[in-house]
């Protein structure tokens, strides 16, 4: 069936001052949108076609506007409204998420710091990610090009870097963007995916 | 944090290294790149392009790829194995085609009271109605391929030497054009546009052909041609 666009878990307003309304209204109608469109189009002519030549011919649809549906969703739900505002964006709970941080970084602060140097020199567009090695069950920290889909890793959070996640609010100061969004990453959610990929009952 | 130091280290060594130059005798060392200035004031592209985001692409993006260039050449020159060199690579391919290929765009384009949108018979009007049909289908052409790039990059108006002809030709990121000779190029990372055309990409792509540089874009043709 069709793909559709994801409600947001929260107001368009609610990761202010960090994200403002302008940017998360646009990210999510416009380009989150545009993607999902375009994925059901790709998906469409990806049924009918009838040889592998045609088939090869969509793969780079299917992958830009699926990468982008599937990073965008799961970009949205590792986001919530900020401590101040009474959400649990920015808290980092004890639990597993917290020791394996301290674990493979020695803190939360070095994990932001070398996160940030790391998406902030993606050349072009992409993504920074936090993900967990399936080998060695450690978390590390991975980018991904333009909208490729974290593939050698399970997705624990990720951060967008493409110039409209945050122009209009940093403009080209994109160390300002990662700083912030920090107070806004939703350290539950991010928790859940650990566990999950930690099981290891999915292998 | 550890990006602007090192852009203000950059600015302060060239600064030592200028003031050095002037005494010392001439060195193998490599001419630091600057930032070339604009042909024209930052408000001159308006409406098509605004002040703001010539202000920043500029003074910010540009000025941002100079400084890395400089540094990526730096180590370059003072790497001591092929190894090194080669890790070296994608940052000199990065700024250094950021500084080429902006380079090219501040001449390529020119306010409407001067040059800008104005093609006028020639060997440039001659070749893209030849190889295109006309002028209107070459730019709806060039704004398809170019809004359809998948990330960031840029759409240029491209002479291919084999075929003589002219071609419609993208690179992704910074990658400069190597495969043909640029005749025009429009910038479509999201900072060439975002803070005035937000998503709408085409808004964008059919407002700068009022501020296309022609005349330049034609010295290149007969350059090559």
């Amino acid at each position: 069936m069709s793909n559709t666009l994801p409600p947001l878990p929260y107001e368009y307003d609610a990761l202010e001052p960090y994200i403002s309304v302008e940017i998360m209204k646009l990210h999510h109608t416009k380009h989150h949108q545009t993607y999902v469109n375009a994925l059901n189009a790709a998906e469409a002519a990806y049924a009918k076609a009838t040889t592998p030549k045609e088939r090869i011919a969509l793969q780079a649809a299917l992958k830009f506007n699926g990468g982008g549906h599937i990073n965008h969703s799961l970009f949205w739900q590792n986001l919530a409204a900020p401590s101040e505002k009474g959400g649990i964006g920015g808290v980092l709970k004890d639990g597993p998420l917290k020791e394996a941080i301290i674990a493979s970084f020695g803190s939360l602060e070095i994990l932001q710091k070398e996160f940030n140097t790391t998406t902030a020199g993606i050349q072009g567009s992409g993504w920074g990610w936090l993900g967990v090695n399936p080998s060695t069950k450690r978390l590390e920290i991975a980018t991904t090009a333009n909208q490729d889909p974290l593939l050698t890793h399970a997705p624990v959070i990720g951060v967008d870097i493409w110039e409209h996640a945050f122009y209009l609010q940093y403009k080209n100061v994109k160390v300002d963007y990662l700083n912030a969004i920090w107070h806004v990453i939703n350290f539950d959610e991010a928790q859940k995916r650990f566990v999950e990929a930690t099981s290891g009952s999915k292998l | 944090m550890f990006k602007v130091s090192l852009t203000r280290n950059v600015l302060q060594r060239s600064v030592a290294k200028r003031a050095a130059r002037a005494f010392a005798a001439p060195s193998a060392t490599a001419l630091l790149h600057t930032l070339p200035e604009l042909p024209y004031a930052y408000n001159a592209l308006e409406p098509f392009v605004s002040e703001e985001i010539m202000t920043l692409h500029h003074q910010k993006h540009h000025q941002t790829y100079v400084n890395g260039l400089n540094a990526a050449e730096e180590s370059y020159a003072k790497s001591p194995s092929v190894k090194e060199q080669i890790a070296l690579q994608a940052a000199l391919k990065f700024n250094g085609g950021g500084h080429i290929n902006h380079t090219l765009f501040w001449r390529n384009l020119a306010p409407t009271s001067g040059d800008g949108g104005k093609l006028t018979d020639g060997p440039l009007k001659t070749a893209i109605e030849s190889d295109f049909g006309s002028i209107e289908e070459f730019k709806k052409a060039f704004n398809a391929k170019t809004a359809a790039i998948q990330g960031s990059g840029w759409g240029w108006l491209g002479y291919n030497p084999a075929s003589k002809r002219l071609e419609i030709v993208t690179t992704a990121n910074q990658d400069p054009l190597l495969s043909h000779t640029p005749i025009i190029g429009i910038d479509i990372w999201e900072h060439a546009f975002y803070l005035q055309y937000k998503n709408v990409k085409p808004d964008y792509l059919n407002a700068i052909w009022n501020v296309i540089n022609f005349k330049e874009a034609e010295k290149r043709l007969v350059e090559v041609q």
